[in-house]
Formats: C-alpha cells, structure tokens, sequence
C-alpha cells in the first residue's frame, strides 16, 4: 500500500513534465495540423538553456535559490520561444500549402539539426547538476517502507498546475485564445474576418516552446542530469501523450502525459525498469485500437 | 464619387484551372448588387478573389480607391469588408456569443457591446442561442450567424456568398429581409451571389450574369429580370 503510494507520488510528478511537453505537440497540431516532431528537442534546449541560467547566476553570485530559479524559468522560456518562433519562420512556413508530408520531413531535418547543433556546442556527455531543492516530507510509514513527498516533487506538480491553469485561462477566456481556437477550428475563416493568421500560428509555437523550456527547467532540477539526446525519449513520450489524450485537446494532452508517466512508474517498480517503454507504448497501441480519436479526442473528418 | 469596389479585368485560378476572364465589375456606394450564374460559374471564387484567397493573378481590384489586389487576406478584411461564406463557416465548437465576438475582435473593433446589441436586435433568434455551440444550430441559424458575425466589424461592404442556400423559403425571406433593412436604414454596401436569383434581382440594385467565369451581362435588377435569356437560363421553373 505504502510503496503503491509511493509509485502514485512519483507517477503524477513525472506526468506532470510529459503533459507539460504534450501541450506543445497537441496545439501546434490543432491549429496546423502537423507533428512538430522538433518539440521535444525544444524542451533538450529549454533543459540546456535552464542549466546554463542556474550556472551563469551562480557565478554571478546569485545563489538564493528561489530568486536564482525564477529567473532561470524567465530566461529558459524567452529564450526557448525564440527558438520555437525561428523553428516554425524558417522550417515550416515556407512549405505552408505544400503537400502535406512536406513539414513533418522538415520538422525531422529540424529535431536533428537541433540535437547536432546542442551536442557540438555544449558536447556529447551528460551535464550533471547537483540538487538544488533538497528536502521534503515522510507522509506515512507502513511495513518498514516510508513514503516521501520531496519538495522536488511538490514544486513539479505545483509549477506545472500554475502553468497550465494561466494558460488554459488564456486560451478559453481571452481575445487572443479566442483567435487561437479560431484558427484552429477554421484557418481561412480566421482570416477572412482579417485575423493575422500567419502570426496566431506564431504565437502558438512560442507559447508551445515555452511550456517545454518550463518542462525542460523541471526535468533538469529533477534527474539532475541532462544531455543532448533527452528530446527524443521525452518527445516521443509526450507525442504518446497527446495521442492518448486525443490529439487537439488540451486537457487530453494532461490527462494523456499523467498516464504515460502512471504506467511508465508502476510497471517499473512491479516489473522491470528496462521495459518501462514497451509497457508505455503497447497501453498506448491498445488504446488506440478501441479509441482511435484518444480518450478526450474528437471523432473528426481530416483538415484537408 | 469612388466605387466602394472595382475589379478592372480580374482573373485568377484555382490551380491550372481558370477560374475567373477578366472581370470587370464595380459596386458603388449604397449598393446592393448581385451576382448571378450557375454551379461552378466562378461566384464565390470572385468573392474570395476580392479576399486575396486565391489571389488575382491579372488585373487590379479597389476598395474605396486602394488597390487591395496583393494585400493579405486579414488586412483586406480590417478595411471595412467582411464576408459570410459560401457553406457559413461557422466556428462549431464556439459559442454563438464567441462566433459573434470573433466577428468584431478580429477587425481590431473596440465597441463590441454595442455592435453585439445591434446585431441580436436584428436576429433576436440568436440572442436566445447564445450560450450553445455553433455546431448545434439549425442551418437557418448559422446563416443568419454567419451573416451577424461578418456585421460584427461594422463593414462598410458585405460580401454575401448564397444566403439562401439550403433554407426553407420563408427563413430565406427573413434573412433577404434583414439584408434590405440593413441597406435603408444603414446604407450598407452589399455584394450578393445568389443561387435564387429571382429573388436576388429583386433585392438588387444592379446585377451581374456570371459564365464560364466571365461576365456577359450587366444591368439593373429589373433589366435582368426582363432579359428572356437571364429568365431562360436561371428563373425557368422559379417562382417568377
């Protein structure tokens, strides 16, 4: 009982970090359609950029942690929303109209060219870091098995509800979410009512980036341990995510990563770690057998 | 005075296909005018001609003296034009209110409680829907919507893409009612393409007669109406 809570605490945690990249995937596609399959490798870089903060402050003599972590976020999610802006300027737009396989080939070229870019200027092994928040709480000892809620962990959920709740906000109650469903939903129409559709789209992939340099920060304190290659498995995962979920759908992109990172947990502590993935991805092959549109998806003819 | 649109030998395509021969055309101010012809005659492809979706590939067009013809779609619509679509194009999964804010948000409109009054004043049907989903509106609905939402941005000219379609007759009386309200009271600048062109060239001041994506005829309502050709190709069988 103890250890199964235990498994719970540590599932939501990293679930909360996959819903938080899945985001990203699950707008950008409502609104154009496509996999941006360089998501994930925005988050790598929201990692790196998050690591590169924490050290820079620190040698400027910034070491309140609280101080030193907002700034980093700031810092990793601007700088992350240049990258997704310049993603989409320059790999995606110019073949808007095209055929459609056209941006998910170049989204690819993207997520390499991203990953080799990382790997020569910051180098292939992995970047450590020590633990910036330690502490945390025993909820409950049961069996000789102490159940702990680290600070870590409590931070993770906290964050990551604070994010998605302003941004949920965002979309469904202002102007701007407004032109974003718009476009979504109908992107010529959007534009005849003389919505600037080339910059809504814009807009979606810098929000999109920033939650996963948010994601990436997160995942950094977390495992203490980052390298150029993080973007592909989280990527994956979290695109398993928004399929779970129903691709299009927000709260689906959330309750999909909440998921991935539930079965991913207990299948490795009541079975094996080494086929946590297969585990992940055969729930999610099942699942799509009977639920083709995702859990909270929309039976939907496709956007020609 | 300055025609609120002219289109000086306009063509453009869809793809490789000629969709538009030089067309020339101009509404003026205060006007309500009508584009008749068949199925795939080119109608609706001019109406989103003048919207730059597919853009002209010879010619010029002019609002209100400013040549739009390469301007981008959104910022032809923030001039003062708006247009309800062929098929509507509501956004379904938004609320009518929604629909309606879109209307007047996106062409940059700061008064929106105001327009939205007039606008529920003159289709009080949607103003009891307002609160449900687009999607789950009756046709008649979402075309008096459609229409209600490009009135949202105040327009100066109202492009309207078959109003009437798939309506039972007496909605379709109710929405060509509102139009004709709106351009006495209002001076509203209409451009109408009609599949129902008896009633069309009833409601309009001018017309137009649409084949093969050319134009080859133009007059008054009236003089159209009279024309044994025009009421051989497209009033036989209507309720003339």
């Amino acid at each position: 009982m103890a250890y199964a809570l235990q498994q719970l605490i540590n599932g939501i945690t990293l679930g909360m970090i996959y819903g938080l990249i899945a985001v990203g995937y699950t707008m950008v596609y409502g609104i154009i359609g496509m996999i941006n399959f360089a998501h994930g490798d925005i988050f790598m870089i929201g990692a790196f950029l998050s690591l590169i903060a924490l050290l820079g402050l620190a040698s400027l003599g910034i070491t309140a942690v609280p101080i030193a972590l907002a700034l980093t976020l700031i810092f990793a999610a601007a700088l992350a929303a240049l990258y997704g802006w310049t993603v989409e300027r320059v790999a995606y737009r110019p073949l808007r109209g095209s055929f459609r396989l056209a941006p998910l080939i170049s989204a690819i070229g993207m997520s390499i060219t991203l990953q080799n870019f990382v790997q020569v200027s910051q180098g292939a092994r992995v970047k450590p870091m020590e633990a910036l928040i330690p502490g945390g709480f025993q909820i409950m000892e049961a069996d000789g098995f102490a159940v702990r809620l680290s600070a870590m962990q409590i931070m993770i959920v906290v964050t990551t509800l604070c994010v998605l709740a302003i941004f949920t906000w965002l979309v469904t109650r202002t102007p701007l979410g407004r032109r974003m469903r718009a476009c979504e939903q109908d992107l010529r129409m959007a534009s005849l009512l003389g919505i600037d559709t080339d910059l809504t789209i814009s807009v979606t992939f810098i929000i999109g980036a920033a939650l996963a340099a948010v994601a990436g920060l997160l995942f950094l304190l977390y495992y203490g341990a980052i390298d150029f290659f993080i973007g592909f498995i989280a990527g994956v995962k979290a695109f398993t995510a928004a399929v779970l979920g129903g691709i299009g759908s927000l709260p689906g992109a959330v309750l999909g990563g909440l998921l991935i990172g539930l079965i991913e947990v207990f299948w490795s502590a009541y079975f094996s770690v080494e086929y946590k993935d297969v585990a992940a991805f055969s729930i999610l092959i099942v699942a799509l057998i009977f639920l083709p549109t995702g859990i909270l998806g929309r039976a939907e003819v496709e956007k020609v | 005075m300055t025609a609120t649109l002219s289109l000086g030998g306009v063509s453009s395509f869809y793809g490789a296909v000629q969709a538009l021969r030089s067309v020339d055309l101009e509404v003026n101010p205060g006007e309500i005018v009508t584009l008749i012809g068949a199925n795939g005659a080119g109608k609706s492809t001019l109406m989103m001609t003048v919207c730059g979706n597919p853009r002209a590939r010879t010619g010029t067009i002019l609002h209100e003296g400013h040549d739009i013809t390469n301007l981008p779609t959104h910022l032809i619509m923030r001039r003062g034009i708006a247009q309800s679509p062929e098929g509507r194009r509501i956004f379904g999964r938004m609320t009518v209110h929604e629909n309606l804010l879109m209307g007047a948000e996106a062409a940059g409109r700061t008064d929106t409680p105001a327009l939205l009054e007039e606008v529920l004043a003159l289709f009080p049907r949607l103003r009891e829907r307002a609160g449900q989903r687009g999607g789950t509106l009756s046709g008649g609905e979402q075309q008096m919507l459609a229409i209600a939402r490009a009135l949202m941005s105040r327009p100066r000219l109202l492009l309207l893409d078959e109003p009437s379609l798939g309506l039972a007759p007496l909605v379709a009386r109710q929405i060509f009612g509102a139009i004709r309200e709106l351009n006495q009271r209002t001076g509203l600048t209409v451009l109408l393409v009609e599949q129902n062109a008896y009633q069309a060239l009833r409601l309009a001041h001018r017309g137009y007669v649409l084949v093969n994506g050319a134009i080859t005829m133009a007059g008054t309502g009236a003089e159209l109406l009279a024309r044994p050709e025009v009421r051989a190709a497209y009033l036989e069988g209507a309720h003339a």
